[in-house]
């Protein structure tokens, strides 16, 4: 069997027996809490997981390509909550809005994800090309700028008082009782994220893998100088695949408005984080990777606030990625890295 | 690509005899110097003239500080010697290791309390913690702890490449972040309140006391901390283990094969940067009495990491030019100072970049500029013709520019959404100028430059505190795109 595949088994291996052997514990000794807390964490955790796996898949496509780390991304999802949010008020708010609820939040979507996208094209441009060819740390630090100046901008143009979308009162409080009256709610907004989520990433799937712009990045990400010498040209691959990887990240900003309301400049940070945390442990650079990731990185962050704290949940969720990169820096379902001389 | 040309050679000056190199000849004559005084000179010689710039401009300022009063002292030079101190620190990780710490800000951070917990009294959560180190105790312990903090965590470099050590640093940042806001385990960090309460530089010794408990006196004993660390900063650089840092930062592979322990040398790095942020952080606690945890957030790591790229990675020197310009932006951008300081900085900046960007022509910086002048008065007049809402604001504070920027720029009563659709549109315009070329750029530039200065006077000079931050972020893009050396750094030799 070849090695990088057995080894991916063996990660998904492990990681089921430690899935099972935590509910075994959550759901048969945990004291006080019952089964059904176990479940609505996990629900919980889905749902939070679908949006960050959207994050992660940009930071993944994006690595993947350049072997860049971009730090702008989880601001580029905040500004693609933001133009959301514009989009819903220029459309008359939670409360009376002036077209059919679907159609408006189908337009926030379509507005965000285009915004964001043409956003991840500018941010190309202007701070990652002129630095293709220079020292690896020039473009993290020219990222890490970008990031300063998006979030500062948000706080200079919006103000840093919480925008609220009032997705409950957009869409509907109620959800689906599983197990009657007591047992595990799913509320519709939840249902409808990860139904987006999923749909967007079997998009992407089908793009990247059907498509001649999706063989291209592959091409691209394997070997540049290879692609362009086959006809390819790099930079409007690279610039296809920031346009994604922004809009897959303003869906998922407003995805996190609708379900959680509040709105700021800073929300960006912590979760771009988690998005990267996710790649990493999915294997970065890896599509299906990204996702699983974002799905556990999601339910570790949710079984944590339950069973532990809210305050120490992000730290549980940074150990494990520390822990992750020291352990299995090529993640659960990357290929290892090998170092070309 | 252009700068790959191998340069033309020069013809050679008359009276210049073939064989007879005129620079050996003048070496030759500056060795004979003999003395002290020769010595001195030898040295400036060989400083290039950038260096002889840096080595200028504190010495010219420098003096000029203890003049100043107390409040001014404390922001200008208290906070500008600090930040060169990190900056110094940061240096040889970022510039002589190449390595990405984004988590540096927590080094600083951990020094700052541990010399609150070590030296000051504290009350919270029924624990009462009275120790009242000696200072010189505390802040070796500070310093050792941090680096052995750093030794800790450049370890886990042992398995990363380069970029998850950025990673694994920025989360060890921010899990510090976390930790002393919303965590209090015993009552150590006294969370978002931070510690108050901290004795300030106590050194006992042999029965004396000597207490640094003025602005003027924390300033010297910074001054001198600079000073001995550039110095021992400027010998290891130099050292063995420098140039070893140097080699594998530029080629660590080529580095290994030649024997050097590339592992080892990262840690080093690691850990001498964060026994100097332990340093600075120290006496920073000391300096303003207390340790709280907004003082270390990303926007610290951000100045830091300003000062670094701007002053030039891996240069001594232009850590302290660095520190002095991004810091006294920093604090004249600082809401409690009053804006007009701001706004003369931000116009003579607006105009040196644009004598900058189109620099070998006169021709284009006076149309550019007079273009602009008489744009924005014409579009004045027209508008307080036709729109007179679009006139009648105030200008935000008096001054001598007040007059000029009455007749100059649109003020409209209430800009709200205008000055937000003005900020994206001037991003559009600037995205547009860098993209154009020769005369159309100078066109460009007449309404980038008018509307540059109507967000400013409607937006930006009421948010002093987030445009620098702005400012920052966009300084950091443009050095990196533009200058990737700094202001002092020595460009990198492109290997093909």
């Amino acid at each position: 069997m070849n090695p990088a595949l057995s080894q991916q088994l063996r990660n998904l291996a492990g990681l089921g027996v430690g899935l099972v052997a935590f509910m075994l514990y959550a759901v048969y000794f945990s004291p006080t809490q019952g089964w059904v807390f176990f479940f609505q964490l996990t629900v919980n955790g889905i749902i939070l997981g679908s949006i960050y796996a959207l994050i992660a898949l940009g930071y993944s496509m994006v690595y993947g390509i350049l072997k860049l780390l971009n730090f702008a991304h989880g601001d580029v999802y905040m500004i693609g909550a933001f133009i959301g949010f514009g989009v819903l008020t220029l459309l008359g708010g939670p409360l009376n809005p002036e077209i059919p609820v679907a159609l408006l939040v189908l337009c926030m979507f379509v507005v965000a994800m285009l915004g964001s996208g043409f956003l991840g094209l500018a941010i190309e441009r202007f701070a990652y090309r002129p630095l293709r060819d220079a020292p690896r740390i020039a473009p993290l630090i020219s990222a890490l700028g970008v990031a300063f100046f998006l979030e500062n901008s948000a706080l200079l143009l919006f103000g840093s008082q919480f925008r609220n979308y009032d997705g409950y009162d957009l869409i509907s409080y109620n959800g689906i009782h599983v197990g009657g009256a007591n047992g595990v709610f799913i509320q519709y907004l939840g249902v409808i994220v990860i139904v987006g989520a999923v749909l967007l990433m079997l998009a992407l799937l089908a793009l990247v893998r059907w498509t001649r712009l999706g063989k291209a990045m592959r091409a691209v990400s394997f070997d540049r100088e290879g692609a362009a010498m086959m006809g390819i040209d790099p930079d409007r691959v690279i610039a296809a695949t920031f346009f994604i990887g922004s809009a897959l990240a303003g869906a998922a900003g407003v995805m996190f408005g609708l379900l959680f309301s509040q709105i700021y400049h800073l929300m960006g940070f912590l979760a771009g984080l988690k998005g990267f945390t996710a790649a990493v442990v999915g294997g970065i650079g890896s599509i299906p990777g990204a996702m699983l990731g974002g799905l556990l990185v999601g339910l570790i962050e949710s079984w944590a606030k339950g069973y532990l704290n809210g305050n120490v949940s992000d730290l549980v969720v940074f150990g494990i990625l520390i822990g992750v990169m020291l352990v299995r820096p090529s993640g659960l379902l990357g290929t290892p890295a090998l170092q070309k001389v | 690509m252009p700068e790959n040309t191998p340069p033309t050679p020069e013809p050679a000056p008359a009276g210049i005899q073939i064989g007879v190199d005129q620079w050996v000849e003048q070496a030759d004559e500056r060795r004979q110097r003999r003395g002290v005084g020769g010595r001195i000179a030898h040295l400036w010689e060989l400083l290039p003239p950038a260096g002889k710039l840096a080595f200028l401009t504190p010495a010219i300022i420098v003096p000029f500080l203890p003049f100043m009063n107390e409040g001014n002292l404390f922001n200008y030079g208290v906070f500008i010697l600090i930040y060169a101190l990190l900056a110094l620190g940061l240096n040889v990780v970022v510039g002589f290791a190449g390595l990405l710490d984004l988590g540096y800000v927590a080094f600083f951070g951990f020094g700052a309390y541990i010399y609150s917990f070590l030296s000051g009294t504290h009350n919270e959560k029924s624990h009462i913690y009275t120790h009242h180190w000696s200072a010189q105790y505390s802040i070796l312990l500070a310093v050792v702890i941090c680096a052995l903090l750093g030794l800790f965590l450049g370890s886990s470099s042992r398995r990363l490449l380069g970029d998850y050590l950025a990673i694994v640093t920025l989360f060890f940042g921010q899990a510090f972040v976390i930790f002393t806001n919303t965590t209090d385990p015993y009552g150590l960090t006294n969370g978002s309140n931070g510690l108050a309460n901290v004795d300030p530089l106590n050194f006992r010794a042999f029965g004396h006391t000597l207490t640094i408990n003025s602005v003027k006196g924390y300033y010297w004993f910074l001054l001198g901390c600079v000073v001995v660390v550039l110095i021992v900063l400027w010998c290891i650089a130099e050292s063995r283990t420098g140039r070893a840092w140097k080699a594998s930062r530029e080629d660590p592979l080529a580095a290994e094969m030649m024997g050097m322990p590339v592992n080892r040398l990262k840690i080093m790095a690691f850990s001498l940067g964060a026994a100097i942020a332990g340093l600075a952080g120290s006496v920073f606690a000391a300096a303003q009495t207390g340790a709280f945890p907004q003082n270390f957030s990303t926007q610290v790591l951000i100045l830091i990491y300003a000062v670094v790229i701007l002053g030039g990675t891996g240069s001594l020197t232009g850590m302290i030019v660095g520190a002095i310009a991004i810091i006294a932006t920093n604090q004249v951008l600082d809401s409690t100072s009053p804006p007009n300081n701001a706004r003369v900085i931000f116009y003579v900046a607006l105009v040196l970049g644009v004598v900058l960007t189109l620099r070998p022509s006169w021709k284009k910086i006076a149309v550019a500029l007079v273009g602009t002048a008489v744009f924005g008065l014409a579009l004045h007049a027209i508008v307080d013709a036709v729109w007179s809402r679009g006139t009648s604001g105030q200008v935000t504070s008096g001054g001598f520019l007040t007059g000029v920027i009455r007749h100059f720029v649109l003020l409209p009563t209430n800009p709200g959404r205008l000055a937000v659709y003005g900020y994206l549109l001037m991003i559009v315009l600037i995205i547009v100028v860098v993209q154009l070329k020769g005369w159309w750029r100078v066109i460009a530039f007449v309404p980038t430059l008018y509307l540059t200065a109507f967000v400013w006077e409607n937006i930006l000079v009421e948010n002093p505190a987030v445009t620098r931050y702005v400012l920052f972020g966009a300084l950091l893009i443009a050095v990196m795109t533009i200058r990737p050396q700094g202001l002092f750094g020595t460009a990198k030799v492109e290997i093909v």
